[in-house]
């Protein structure tokens, strides 16, 4: 097979019809750009699944050294003792309202929020200024039924005992972001699959008007006796490099969402979780390859089954 | 070379069949003509051979092969030892006469050294040597089908066949293309040509196939036109 004429073959295809090669590009890079910001948003949401954010409802957090002076009411004596964080568990898995208590210590929290901030680019700077004992313990609670008025009993239960710096609604905090990410995964879904389905009939048209503008050529290979791989090799190539470009505008576009919105927007405003980094980046574009490949190749074949006699 | 046994070739949309319980065979290294009125089925016969029509009923064998049998995949190869010759010539006219001929070399994926050593060689042979750089329309139409000619040749097929070859062109120029495919003939290819001409027919005293509306009529070593029955 000679490399050199099958690549002037796919330039000659993709050059006569160019304006419908940028709009396969375009639909293309559209669809594929919408899923990969779905795909973003589904790693997002695992990523905070992961950890407690998704399981519990209220999160109970120890003193640390600092809130002597900051929270003097509850934490008079700086750090909470361990005493304290044990007879709290005990107590609280007493509950009836309980159904579980996650307990983290200082340790932990330290390395968790290391190691979130590590993917994330926004944290990196102010990890290196932490140091564990600035990161408070807590006892991570999940309840039988999280009602709103169960979690109101158990904040106003808690909030002023001694050793407890402060008892928080995760679900009021964290709602907000589930939601923002699962309205996101929907609507970019739901433009994706229409996307796709418009860059495939486009994909489909494009083939079909570029075999038949090369009929003659495709005829003559026919009769020489070409085989049928190679006579729909260059309609097969035309289909990945214009599936290809749509590759990369969607990979611009999904970069700039991490960029602009995820790095610009929410990190800054929602600081007590963490973001997904470039490296979740890197995986949505490595799957979009093969996908953008898989959807150019195979409507392509598709119309040249169609339209192509071999 | 190539066998019809009791071949019946109906197209889906006709109800007239196009060939009819067709029984013949053609040797390696005949010079076959076939002729017959419009619609006949000269052109739907050519087609068989070449596997672009299936037989409704009855085997084709070509080269030894029973076309039935032939897997999809194949029939390149099987194409690759037929020569193929039209009446308007299909050359593509934005390439030059060499270009033209060593297409069908590239995209069969010979070797560049192969191509450029066969290519002026049949170039030479269909007498265009000197040629090879001018495009189809800088050409005569009988030049055009001389570089038919040797794109159809330039892979030495064991069988060359022409529909029409001569229709599109005046019968002194005729005449030269009749030589240059008896000389091929001679060389040892088969040939089967359609053709209308009957001062050619005439002249060369081939063996003639005759069709009338998809039946063979008559099958004459050394025949003529206007053959009175
Ligand atoms: N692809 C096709 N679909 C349907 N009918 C066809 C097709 N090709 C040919 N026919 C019919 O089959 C019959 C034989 O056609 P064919 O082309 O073999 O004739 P021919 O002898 O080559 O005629 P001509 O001398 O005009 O070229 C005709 O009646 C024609 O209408
Ligand atoms: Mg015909």
């Amino acid at each position: 097979m000679r490399a050199q004429f099958v690549l002037s073959e796919i330039f000659i295809g993709l050059r006569r019809n160019l304006t419908m090669t940028v709009a396969v590009v375009v639909s293309a890079a559209v669809a594929l750009g919408m899923l990969g910001v779905a795909l973003l948003m589904l790693f997002q949401t695992s990523h905070m699944k992961d950890y407690w954010y998704n399981k519990v409802e209220v999160s109970v957090f120890m003193c640390t050294k600092d809130d002597a002076t900051l929270h003097p009411a509850t934490c008079a004596n700086g750090q909470a003792s361990q005493n304290q964080m044990n007879s709290l568990q005990s107590d609280l898995t007493a509950n009836p309202l309980v159904q579980q208590v996650f307990p983290e210590s200082q340790a932990d929290a330290y390395a968790r929020y290391q190691q979130q901030s590590a993917g994330s680019t926004s944290g990196t700077s102010m990890a290196q200024y932490v140091t564990p004992d600035q990161i408070p313990a807590s006892l991570r609670v999940k309840l039988k039924n999280p009602s709103t008025e169960n979690i109101d009993a158990m904040i106003s239960s808690y909030q002023g005992q001694q050793g407890v710096e402060t008892v928080s609604d995760q679900r009021t905090i964290l709602q907000p972001l589930f939601k923002l990410f699962n309205g996101l995964t929907v609507s970019a879904t739901t433009v994706a699959v229409v996307m796709v389905g418009l860059a495939l009939m486009l994909i489909v048209n494009t083939v079909r008007l570029s075999a038949f503008s090369r009929r003659r050529e495709t005829g003559i290979m026919r009769l020489v006796g070409a085989s049928n791989f190679y006579i729909r090799l260059p309609f097969l190539m035309e289909g990945a490099v214009a599936g290809l470009g749509g590759v990369a505008v969607a990979t611009l576009g999904v970069a700039s969402f991490k960029f602009f919105l995820i790095d610009r927007v929410l990190a800054p405003n929602f600081t007590f979780t963490s973001f997904i980094g470039w490296d979740k980046v890197l995986v949505t574009v490595l799957i979009l390859i093969p996908v953008g490949l898989l959807m150019a190749v195979g409507a392509s074949a598709l119309s040249l089954r169609k339209y192509l006699k071999v | 070379m190539i066998r019809f046994d009791k071949v019946t070739k109906t197209y889906p949309t006709q109800n007239r069949p196009a060939l009819q319980n067709i029984s013949l065979e053609i040797e390696r290294g005949e010079f076959v003509f076939v002729i017959g009125s419009s619609g006949s089925g000269k052109s739907t016969f050519m087609r068989l051979i070449l596997r672009e029509e299936r037989p409704s009923a009855g085997r084709v064998h070509v080269a030894g092969k029973d076309l039935a049998k032939l897997s999809n995949w194949k029939i390149p190869q099987l194409r690759r030892q037929i020569g193929t010759v039209f009446q308007d010539f299909r050359l593509l006219p934005n390439k030059t006469v060499e270009q033209n001929v060593a297409f069908a070399l590239e995209v069969i994926g010979k070797s560049r050294p192969t191509i450029g050593k066969a290519v002026p060689e049949v170039l030479d042979l269909v007498g265009l040597g000197g040629k090879g750089g001018r495009f189809p329309n800088e050409l005569s139409g009988g030049e055009q089908q001389r570089v038919a000619i040797a794109r159809a040749f330039v892979n030495r097929p064991m069988v060359l066949i022409a529909d029409e070859p001569t229709g599109n062109l005046d019968p002194e120029t005729s005449v030269g293309i009749m030589k240059l495919l008896d000389r091929i003939n001679r060389a040892g290819t088969t040939v089967v040509m359609v053709t209308h001409d009957q001062a050619i027919v005439n002249q060369m005293r081939k063996r003639v196939l005759e069709l009338d509306s998809g039946n063979l009529v008559r099958d004459q070593s050394r025949g003529v036109y206007g053959y009175v029955r």
